[in-house]
């Protein structure tokens, strides 16, 4: 096993240096002065010019920049951003946990809701309760999440104005973040109503950013079940007399797993590319918005570290998911 | 006695085996349709639109669908908010989504299925370092990295494709590889090296016909996907620029207006899920079809 940890990691370092190269080119690949890209003003001395190509080690040969830049990164420092001029990891770090309460709940219903239908939908293949469920997991496969948002806040927010249209929480709510996750936090302050507000804030969200994780996992358990149902043991299952609840929950959903922990995994690059648009739409204050913020103001350090931080997160949990596949699948780790 | 020849089946060409296999789901049928029905709205759209794309009358600012109260029958699903005909301007948009398609996959299997013969065939060193590269590619959100790219090459559709169709690349390339990499070693391409085939013979020829099923799918899937990336770049406002009729930019302009005009918003995305849901249920058809294991089943 430890082996196999190993052998994942070794590949993962070449994969990450590749990462940070193309972070690193993209600046340089840009129309413009570099210099000016990113410090973020148009207008310059010939000294400060000299000095910012100095400072950011310009003036040196391009491998010894990349060198350089391997260095920094190491060292957590990503450059700082044009328009908060605070330094990128810092406000990585503030806005990461809004994203990741979003994903979090957003995966937790994709689970709960994905697993039970393909289950169901296996059980009772071909009958009109399967062709419903995988109809409807086809519709949410082929859905521009970024118009299925606006139709929700149309529909609830405008029309039963039952929900709130963008942010986290209530203005009238203000309390000191400690975990960051707005639930939480709102349970700790001890304020009235936080919760709830807090709450009342994230179902519109999660549900657009739940659709494609839930329609993929509907899909792949199905399949799955659909393989295992007709294996022997299965059989020999039924064949004992234990009951249908039991065969199918306990022996068959079991194995069944196996390849859906693997496509739950994999679905955290699709919640972070959801994120970009969900957070755009609900203006939630999380990492998807601040990029797509950073492109459109220019604010190039903080597109080449975001960049780079997010690909390090999805390396590092496919990392996991590899690993937990091993574990889970003893036949992978020959 | 008995006529046997009356039992003898007659043999299906493949193309009818195919076919038979893919109207057996009634999904896939319906999803050619309404592709067929796109495209010839596509190709047709000057016929079909009763005005142009971007005539504007200003007169008729948001004016409702033409069932509503106070719609006209002249603009069946209502103006947009600078007096422009909806439903022309989704005939015409279908041009677009079509062609992003079109460009996308085209580029995206051509270069990825190269490459993938490439890396499948020559193996060793040049294996290791295609694979990390698309390993790379792989690493970061497909929607982050074509936003970042169309950010260094200009906002505009035609960069917005060409980060796309990259995004896309790694699939078929690691699609192909695979494909190569169990074929390769068979018997048909072994003896078609030893009656002295070169490598683009073996490569083109021999080897890339057998691998094509799991890449028609794919590129089905690409399709779709390529859609509604292009969609979402037009809906963040870095993709086609205003006033092209594509779906995602319309989106993109009709969103200040959701609260007070819900046909603006609502029918370009719903031409975005229809395209998109056609080319999935062919997607899943085709796979039924060409798949082997699900045909004995």
């Amino acid at each position: 096993m430890l082996r196999f940890i190993l052998g994942r990691l070794a590949i993962l370092i070449p994969t990450f240096i590749g990462v940070a190269l193309i972070a690193f080119s993209f600046i340089r690949l840009l129309p413009g002065d570099p210099v000016m890209l990113m410090s973020g003003e148009r207008v310059m001395s010939e000294e400060k010019h000299a000095q910012i190509m100095h400072d950011l080690g310009y003036d040196q040969p391009i491998a010894v920049q990349f060198v350089d830049y391997l260095g920094k990164i190491a060292h957590g420092d990503l450059g700082r951003s044009v328009v908060t001029k605070k330094p990128v990891l810092e406000d990585f770090k503030a806005l990461f946990p809004a994203t990741l309460e979003l994903s979090i709940c957003a995966i937790i219903v994709a689970i709960l809701l994905g697993i039970p239908a393909g289950v169901i939908a296996a059980v009772r293949r071909g009958s009109w309760v399967d062709q419903t469920l995988m109809g409807a997991a086809l519709v949410g496969y082929s859905m521009p999440i970024f118009w299925w948002g606006l139709l929700l806040i149309i529909f609830f927010s405008g029309f039963l104005g039952w929900t709130p249209v963008s942010g986290r929480i209530s203005l009238m709510y203000f309390f000191k973040p400690v975990t960051g996750f707005m639930l939480i936090d709102s349970l700790l302050s001890g304020q009235k109503g936080a919760f709830a507000s807090a709450f009342s804030h994230l179902i519109l969200p999660t549900i657009v950013l739940a659709t494609i994780p839930l329609a993929v996992i509907a899909r792949q358990t199905r399949s799955a079940m659909l393989e295992v149902l007709g294996e022997d043991y299965v059989r020999t299952a039924r064949s004992k007399g234990l009951s249908p609840f039991r065969v199918v929950g306990f022996h068959a959903l079991r194995n069944a797993l196996i390849p859906v922990v693997t496509t739950i995994g994999l679905q955290v690059g699709v919640l972070l590319a959801g994120a970009i648009l969900t957070e755009t739409i609900f203006s939630w204050p999380g990492i998807g918005k601040w990029m797509v913020d950073a492109v459109f103001k220019r604010d190039y350090p903080v597109v080449q570290g975001g960049l780079l931080l997010i690909a390090a997160i999805i390396m590092i949990v496919n990392l996991i998911v590899d690993i937990t596949y091993g574990f889970i699948n003893p036949r992978i780790r020959r | 006695m008995t006529d046997t020849t009356q039992n003898v089946v007659k043999p299906q060409s493949a193309l009818g085996e195919f076919w038979y296999y893919f109207t057996r789901s009634k999904g896939a049928v319906i999803g050619l349709a309404v592709f067929v029905i796109v495209v010839l709205m596509a190709v047709f759209a000057p016929l079909i639109a009763p005005h142009l794309p971007n005539e504007q009358d200003r007169a008729l600012l948001l004016l409702p669908p033409s069932w509503m109260e106070g719609g006209k029958a002249s603009f069946l699903l209502g103006t947009d908010p600078v007096g422009r005909d909806i439903f022309s301007r989704l005939v015409y948009g279908a041009r677009f989504s079509l062609f992003i398609g079109v460009v996308v996959v085209s580029l995206s299997v051509v270069l990825g299925v190269v490459i993938g013969l490439i890396a499948g065939f020559a193996g060793g060193k040049t294996d290791i370092v295609i694979m990390r590269i698309m390993d790379i590619i792989l690493a970061f959100p497909s929607l982050l990295l074509a936003l970042v790219l169309v950010a260094v090459l200009g906002p505009g559709l035609m960069n917005a494709m060409m980060a796309i169709a990259l995004v896309n690349l790694p699939h078929f390339v690691r699609l192909t590889r695979a494909s190569v990499m169990t074929e390769k070693t068979k018997d048909y391409v072994v003896g078609s090296r030893v009656a002295g085939a070169r490598w683009p013979r073996l490569m083109f020829i021999t080897i890339l016909p057998n691998c094509l099923a799991p890449l028609i799918v794919q590129a089905t899937l690409a399709f779709s996907a390529a859609i509604l990336d292009a969609a979402a770049l037009g809906f963040l406002g870095m993709g086609a620029q205003p006033p092209t009729p594509e779906w995602g930019t319309m989106l993109a302009e009709a969103r200040e207006f959701i609260s007070r005009a819900w046909w603006v918003v609502t029918f370009p995305g719903l031409a975005i899920l229809i395209t998109v849901l056609a080319i999935n249920l062919m997607g899943d058809g085709l796979r039924d079809a060409l798949d082997p294991k699900l045909k004995r089943s």
